[in-house]
């Protein structure tokens, strides 16, 4: 069975329907999927606006993203759970949507950027801990971060928009 | 001139009908705000949770709020900015729907609470639990108001 035809399969569920069909339940999601964005990429904002330097720059590193990643990894979870409830309302039309792939991509490359960081960069934290502006690096991997972060929600803006660009 | 025929004035100069028949230019403008959107989001979040224990709860408060601040007022500015377009774009549509007035409404009234109740509160160093919690409480639920005034706007 091909990916597609999985998809055709999901499509033709019947909750998939429901959700497609349904009044209310689907702009619900999506309301809780545009809102949550203050709490993970708000939070994000601001942990990546330190590596910068260009916030909060008396508070170590470490204690933003501490004190922070809860919060975070929460909104994350949220995202992603409302995220796939829309994808299951319509899975063949966001498979086929230009946007919506160029969003899974960048959002692959965002965990790339946080997976370098968590794996690579932060083993040294103890010497930029401290510092107001981190050390080049580090700031590249924070400015990635917003960079990616606001063209997943441009891409993700623009799904039901593909007509007006490609069609 | 009434306000609806101040909005129809509007809405139909030659600006924003020319912007109305781009298809792309009103998405752009609503990714702008979103943007907007998110770094309110951050920076209200940042103070009002530590201000309710969570987060950042550690720092000193002074501090955290006045870095808070400037972000607040960067988000504050797109978000007023690219809201103004948005709005232009279908002003007589709006002035007949309840949630743009609520959100309007809501909005004066956290920026007001924010800048006054709000800041007073956390700049004071003698702040009492109570006080810092309700401010921060009152805070988040007029935002709230705010975004969902904002997302029903945009229903069908």
């Amino acid at each position: 069975m091909s990916f597609l035809s999985f998809l055709e399969w999901l499509a033709e569920t019947s909750g998939s329907i429901a959700l497609h069909e349904s009044r209310y339940m689907y702009l619900i999601v999506l309301t809780v999927h545009v809102l949550t964005l203050c709490v993970f990429v708000g939070m994000s904002l601001i942990v990546d606006l330190r590596l910068l330097g260009a916030t909060m720059r008396n508070v170590s590193v470490s204690e933003m993203i501490t004190r922070l990643a809860p919060w975070i990894i929460t909104g994350f979870i949220v995202m992603v759970g409302s995220g796939s409830l829309m994808f299951y309302a319509s899975p063949v039309d966001k498979y086929e949507n230009l946007f919506f792939r160029a969003k899974m991509g960048m959002l692959v490359l965002a965990g790339v950027n946080i997976w370098i960081f968590f794996k690579i960069l932060s083993r040294s934290i103890s010497e930029w801990d401290l510092d107001p502006a981190p050390p080049i690096k580090i700031r590249l991997a924070g400015g990635a971060g917003i960079v990616l972060w606001a063209a997943i929600i441009t891409a993700g803006r623009m799904i039901p928009y593909q007509q007006y660009w490609f069609d | 001139m009434s306000l609806l025929e101040f909005f129809y004035w509007l809405e139909y100069s030659p600006l924003l009908v020319e912007m109305r028949s781009s298809p792309w230019l009103f998405p752009v403008i609503a990714t702008i705000h979103l943007f907007g959107l998110v770094t309110i989001g951050g920076s209200v979040l940042i103070v009002d949770l530590h201000l309710l224990g969570f987060g950042l709860s550690h720092q000193p408060t002074v501090q955290l709020a006045r870095n808070a601040e400037r972000l607040l007022l960067v988000g504050i500015l797109i978000m007023l900015a690219t809201g103004l377009l948005l709005f232009l774009c279908f002003a007589t549509k709006y002035y007949y729907l309840a949630p743009f007035w609520i959100k309007l409404t809501a909005l004066v009234a956290v920026i007001i609470f924010t800048f006054t109740i709000h800041r007073r509160v956390v700049m004071d160093n003698e702040r009492t639990r109570l006080s810092s919690k309700s401010v921060a409480f009152t805070s988040i639920l007029l935002w709230i108001i705010v975004a969902l005034g904002g997302r029903l706007i945009g229903f069908p």
